[in-house]
């Protein structure tokens, strides 16, 4: 324990991380979602991921799926932060109830020719990737699935002629009849 | 004209602000005028229920508006203009949500059509104050603007209370809406703070006081906001358990002082029994305070054998320094009811004489032992001075931040909640003068005081200004070490005794000061003429500046140092040989 001279206690926190995603339900107004954001930024939190689109129009619902990183400590404050914002209903750790799908949409550009290009038809096809736009050197692929997927999805066209990806980043929804 | 005109409903944005401010039952408003309020102060002109402040920095209107609150338990109004009317409120804001004191400020904005062209006195107000506030709005149509108002004071005034900002444009000021009456659908459904304490959790918790051998009760602030019941419940807790009750600074008041279980302040600069005894206590029972690291020191060494109870408001102050056993969220005087309801039905006042024995002999050492002097005054000893002197009265004490702030706690004992007002969270220089002010207008037959350092007091001095406008006879008692005491108490303990930038060299006559301003200054040198001196201010009935010239290099203790534990604590007898070097991993030698 060597401290340095600070008018502060210096910890050390040796607890691993975990990856959570935290579904959130707010209601659909001007700087909600700075609020949110600003919350991660300003206590330093980390996010992987971020999704959000209205899901009830006529309620002006929002949901915010985000996918964070921290020790057990910093995640149950994080959802804790978010459930004591003004407009947030609710916070549901998708992690915890471990009875969710997590998906994820990318679109893949992929430029090439010859048996590179014969290759990622062929790996599309493994991975149930589909074709949304080609041209004689190259193809659009569509692929949806968990992060992990799409991450090996990803790596595998880097040798056949990667040009660029645009992903949407997780939503989350829990197995079973009820909702959230 | 249409027949609305008749509508009595129907008027400006700015007139809603205005007839807003009564339905809530404001009375006093803190604030400065300025292009895009102009509408809104017309309206004030042509009434007289609300009564307007004028302060000289909007700083001052915040910290002003925040004495109001924090002394009579109502929210407390600032009105500011934009652009740098709204940056100058963002210290205020911040302190009042770190203190979670309630606080409405109503900026002005620059018209609708021109936000995001960097118009004239414009800034982002909303982005600027989101981090700062429990929630803000910027309201883009009159028909909107009633419903954020009644929104605004509930949301500022439940839950754990805290500051929120309405945004207002001038052409929204200008326009005509119709205005309605608090109402229950103003407020978003998404907001609902838990006032009721778990039924289960709460008998866990009498389980665990019932049979303590060494309990501590430590208060905090969150007593003092949920009203006097809590404080009256607080103090029955305290005779049914027999527990001994310390406090953070902020819940200072909650127990009185002279009470016989009462420990004393805890933390970084509180008393040996106080900290000691949250060090070896087996249950620990946290009531409305939220483990801040000057109160935890080290954390994993933080009360390592006990069991806690934490009660909060706010469920994201449970398990976030320290982890605890039993959380109970809630209002706090609730759950007070509740426990000891529970207590007395099924539970005795456990034996915990063994326990008072101990934290007797913890007492002992006077921890807030200071060597008096005949020939200068020592700062303790003018706090121990002013307290016997308004013993009895009705006083208020406000505060600036530093070693003056630490010695007022340590010394001047508090009998009653909302008598003491103080920077606690964000530690603001330059809160008490204005803060002094705000409790003033709250009370204006009371004795209010400033406690203040030399330095703080400068921040901002401007406000005497408004003192002596409005007839306030605030008292501003100015422990003058010319220095910036507690920075130069940190660098003398961690910095090699390096006192950089600390020293000020050109100190103003603070009496020729006071008299510039239109008030009554005091200059006091000699430690027998203090007494005198003080009776004299408090029978003045106008704004002093009282200069009380102390002990230059006097330092504040007892102190737990940085990185050590409640029992590692540096005692004054201790702290000016090498055990103070010693005790300050990486501190030089003292001089």
């Amino acid at each position: 324990m060597n401290q340095p001279a600070s008018a502060y206690f210096i910890e050390e926190r040796h607890d691993p991380n975990e990856t959570h995603t935290l579904a959130v339900l707010v209601q659909n107004e001007p700087g909600v979602l700075a609020r949110v954001i600003g919350l991660f930024s300003g206590r330093g939190y980390n996010i992987e991921s971020l999704t959000v689109s209205e899901t009830e129009a006529q309620k002006h619902l929002s949901r915010i799926t985000i996918v964070t990183t921290g020790t057990p400590m910093v995640i149950a404050q994080i959802k804790n932060q978010l459930d004591r914002m003004i407009p947030v209903y609710q916070v549901v750790d998708m992690t915890q109830t471990r009875r969710s799908i997590e998906r994820e949409l990318a679109m893949v550009k992929v430029r090439g020719q010859g048996e590179h290009r014969v290759e990622a038809l062929r790996l599309a096809d493994a991975f149930r990737a589909r074709v949304i736009d080609a041209t004689t050197e190259s193809f659009v692929f569509e692929i949806t699935g968990n992060t992990d997927k799409i991450n090996q999805y990803i790596d595998l066209m880097r040798p056949l002629g990667l040009v660029e990806v645009s992903r949407t980043g997780v939503a989350a929804i829990g197995r079973g009849p009820e909702g959230m | 004209m249409s027949d609305k005109s008749h509508d009595p409903n129907q008027m400006t944005g700015a007139a809603m602000i205005v007839r807003a401010l009564i339905d809530h039952g404001v009375t006093d408003i803190f604030g400065y005028p300025g292009g895009a309020v102009l509408p809104i102060y017309d309206e004030i002109f042509q009434q007289s229920e609300v009564q307007h402040i004028l302060v000289r920095h909007e700083q001052g209107a915040g910290h002003a508006a925040e004495g109001y609150a924090r002394s009579t338990g109502k929210p407390g109004v600032a009105l500011v203009t934009s652009g740098p009317g709204a940056t100058n409120m963002v210290t205020p804001l911040t302190d009042a949500l770190m203190d979670s004191i309630p606080l409405v400020c109503i900026s002005g904005q620059v018209p609708t059509h021109l936000i995001g062209n960097d118009a004239f006195q414009e800034c982002d107000t909303v982005g600027i104050t989101r981090p700062c506030t429990k929630h803000n709005w910027l309201v883009r149509d009159v028909n909107d603007l009633a419903k954020v108002l009644h929104e605004a004071f509930y949301v500022a005034t439940t839950g754990r209370p805290g500051p929120v900002l309405v945004d207002v444009p001038k052409d929204v000021q200008f326009a005509t809406g119709t205005y309605h009456p608090p109402r229950k659908s103003d407020v978003h459904r998404s907001y609902a703070p838990r006032v009721k304490g778990d039924a289960t959790q709460i008998r866990k918790a009498v389980a665990l006081l019932a049979n303590a051998k060494r309990p501590v009760i430590y208060s905090g602030g969150g007593v003092i906001n949920s009203g006097p019941e809590a404080t009256k419940l607080l103090r029955e807790l305290v005779e049914v358990t027999g527990f001994p009750i310390t406090s953070t600074l902020m819940g200072l008041g909650a127990y009185p002082a002279s009470g016989k279980n009462w420990l004393g302040m805890l933390g970084m600069h509180g008393t040996y029994e106080a900290n000691m005894s949250m060090h070896d206590c087996d249950v620990m029972l946290c009531v409305g305070a939220r483990f801040d690291d000057r109160i935890t020191g080290r954390v994993d060494a933080f009360s390592p054998g006990s069991k806690k109870i934490h009660i909060d408001i706010d469920p994201s102050s449970i398990n976030k320094n320290i982890r605890v056993d039993v959380p109970i969220i809630g209002d706090c005087g609730n759950i007070l009811g509740d426990i000891l309801q529970v207590f007395k039905a099924e539970a005795k006042k456990p034996d915990i004489k063994a326990w008072w024995q101990q934290i007797a002999q913890w007492r002992a050492r006077n921890s807030l032992y200071y060597r008096k002097s005949n020939d200068v005054i020592l700062p303790q000893h003018a706090i121990q001075s002013l307290f016997e002197a308004t013993r009895g009265r009705d006083t208020y004490i406000t505060t600036e931040v530093g070693q003056h702030q630490m010695w007022a706690a340590q010394f001047y004992g508090f009998e009653e909640p909302h008598r003491w007002m103080t920077s606690g969270g964000l530690g603001t220089m330059g809160y008490g003068l204005p803060a002094a002010v705000g409790v003033q207008v709250a009370h204006p037959d009371s004795l209010v005081i400033d406690i203040a350092g030399d330095a703080s007091v400068q921040m901002t001095m401007q406000e005497m200004s408004t003192a002596v406008q409005y007839e306030l006879p605030i008292k501003i008692f100015i422990l003058n070490n010319q220095y910036m005491g507690m920075v130069r108490q940190w660098q003398q303990l961690l910095h090699g005794n390096r006192l950089s930038h600390s020293y000020s060299e050109a100190m103003p006559d603070f009496v020729k000061l006071a008299e510039a301003y239109g008030g009554v200054g005091f200059q006091v040198h000699k430690p027998g003429d203090l007494d005198g001196a003080i009776q004299e201010m408090i029978s003045v009935k106008r704004p002093v500046l009282f200069d009380c010239r102390v002990a230059s290099l006097e330092n504040c203790f007892p102190m737990i140092p940085s990185g050590k534990a409640h029992n590692e604590m540096l005692l004054p007898e201790q702290a000016n040989d090498e055990a103070t070097a010693k005790a300050f991993a990486g501190g030089k030698a003292l001089v």
